[in-house]
């Protein structure tokens, strides 16, 4: 065989491949069966439902924490500190599995010991409350940081005014932290929608899991990991595009950066 | 140079009869090794305009806020309204309020105006000016910013009810700082150097300010460089040299006659 034959074969493929594709991949993508669309549009609301779930355990984990961190008596913050250092050196698969199939048998151990019933812990429910706690880890650091960039004299015009601990951190602390906090904790949300995918894993059934067996029914292995991708690669830009509406409203008492320069 | 000084000052001596907002006796403050404040005692009658001066590190401006427990006092008392801000020695030794809601309630009371203004940068000059009232005090919103407008108003930024402090020059900012304080219709005014972190020429404005309130009976205690504006609306002069005072008296007296030797070096230097 020549080299043009060779060449002249594989346009041939490629052709063939393209028009079989044509029709055959809005057949499979479609989202009504036999396709599997729709398959693939459940896995990706899955795999929001766990962002936003293990997101908002997360920022509840991590104020708590970098408040705990900043304000807390040593055992407060040495408790914090084994907290962040282990969850950010262990890899995220590894505490998920670790947490899920310990953390659900810990459970039911204790129930049964208690004498319960052993319960089914959902899915849902499990990769929210694991995801979250290592997305708590990482938020501890970023909303400390962030607390530190706040300019002391307003902390300190807010107590000479007699306003209580909780009152300071809902009104002072929490508005004028966000703007030195929004770009960290944008990256973590980011990273807890492809996290999800972790939860693949443990047979939880998101996006990652649903493209799988999709394309492990159909062979379409290529159509159905970038259609996938383009769903995440989506995902991202619609939270680019919130985010960046949150970010300018937390920086509304800021000028901007362009006036400076 | 600034326009107070062609205006002579009605002052309101306290009489004798006056309550007392403010009492300070013995007070000692410690940074650890750093002995800042040395047994110093201070009084504020009610309408009395007490000026603390002298020179970097004598303690006045630590004085100034340990009465509102920004600085937490070593020992001492400190009496704000004839009542005395209990304390007690943390785990540590540190003396701190005993009584987080009794300190909260006598601080809603002071009107502190810094150094370094210290708005809150998310929030309009309105937002600034009703959110202690709002939120400390539980005033009615729309009662809060009537008010507020008023006050801002009257320190001359009316038209800059919405916006942002940092879009605003220092002597802006510290003028709402003041229309901030004057909003929880505070007992006393604590003045930190109010006008040390602002440039030379706007400092005229913001002094003109705080001249009016003297002049209207406000009780305050003001830290200050400004000698010649503490001279016009002082009713009482303190000097403190190193954390303790060195003389106190009338105006006329420290300015006009002074006895220290420290005293009266540290006049013909800043003079």
């Amino acid at each position: 065989m020549t080299a043009a034959d060779a060449s002249n074969s594989g346009t041939t493929l490629i052709d063939a491949l393209l028009s079989a594709s044509a029709a055959g991949i809005i057949e499979l993508l479609s989202p009504y069966p036999p396709g599997w669309g729709g398959a693939l549009l459940v896995g990706l609301l899955h795999s929001i439902e766990i962002a936003l779930g293990a997101t908002c355990l997360g920022l509840l984990i991590g104020t708590a924490g970098a408040y705990g961190k900043l304000y807390g008596g040593p055992v407060v913050r040495d408790l914090l500190a084994v907290y962040t250092t282990i969850v950010r050196a262990v890899p995220e698969l590894v505490l998920i599995l670790l947490l899920y199939y310990a953390g659900t048998d810990l459970i039911n151990q204790a129930l049964t010991a208690m004498g319960y019933q052993r319960v089914d812990i959902s899915g849902l429910a499990a990769g929210i409350a694991v995801l979250g706690f290592v997305q708590g880890a990482y938020s501890t650091e970023v909303i400390r940081g962030a607390i530190l960039a706040i300019p002391q004299g307003q902390i300190e015009a807010a107590r000479a005014y007699g306003m209580s601990p909780g009152l300071l951190l809902r009104r002072i602390t929490l508005p004028a932290m966000l703007p030195f906090a929004i770009p960290g904790l944008a990256n973590l949300w980011l990273i807890a929608t492809k996290d999800t995918a972790l939860l693949a894993v443990v047979g939880f059934y998101e996006l990652a899991l649903a493209t799988r067996q999709a394309a492990g029914v159909t062979k379409a292995y290529f159509t159905f990991f970038f259609a996938a991708g383009v769903l995440y690669l989506l995902l991202s830009l619609f939270s680019n595009l919130i985010i960046g509406r949150i970010e300018a409203w937390s920086r509304r008492g800021m000028p901007s950066l362009k006036e400076a320069r | 140079m600034m326009a107070q000084s062609a205006v002579p000052v009605l002052k309101h001596t306290a009489q004798g009869g006056a309550a007392e907002a403010i009492h300070v006796e013995n007070l000692h403050k410690r940074f650890g090794e750093l002995h800042v404040l040395k047994g110093v005692s201070l009084s504020a009658r009610d309408g009395e305009v007490i000026a603390i001066i002298g020179g970097s590190g004598s303690g006045k401006s630590t004085l100034l806020r340990c009465i509102n427990c920004l600085e937490n006092p070593t020992s001492g008392i400190i009496r704000v309204n004839g009542e005395e801000i209990k304390l007690k020695a943390d785990s540590h030794g540190h003396t701190v309020p005993a009584d987080r809601k009794q300190i909260e309630r006598i601080r809603s009371k002071l009107g502190m105006v810094f150094q370094n203004f210290n708005l809150w940068s998310h929030m309009t000059l309105i937002e600034n000016v009703i959110e202690v009232p709002v939120h400390v005090l539980g005033v009615q919103r729309d009662v809060a910013i009537r008010e507020a407008e008023k006050l801002l108003a009257r320190v001359g930024l009316a038209e800059k009810r919405d916006v942002y402090p940092a879009y605003l020059s220092g002597g802006q900012q510290q003028r709402a700082a003041i229309a901030r304080a004057l909003a929880i219709n505070p007992r006393v005014m604590l003045f930190d150097e109010p006008t040390s972190a602002l440039d030379p020429e706007l400092v005229g404005e913001v002094l003109k300010v705080i001249g009016d309130l003297a002049r209207e009976g406000r009780t305050m205690v003001l830290v200050t460089h400004e000698m010649k504006f503490a001279r016009e609306v002082a009713t009482h002069v303190v000097y403190l040299y190193n954390g303790l005072v060195e003389e106190e008296g009338p105006p006329e007296q420290i300015f006009g006659a002074p006895r220290s030797e420290r005293l009266k070096q540290f006049i013909r230097n800043i003079g």
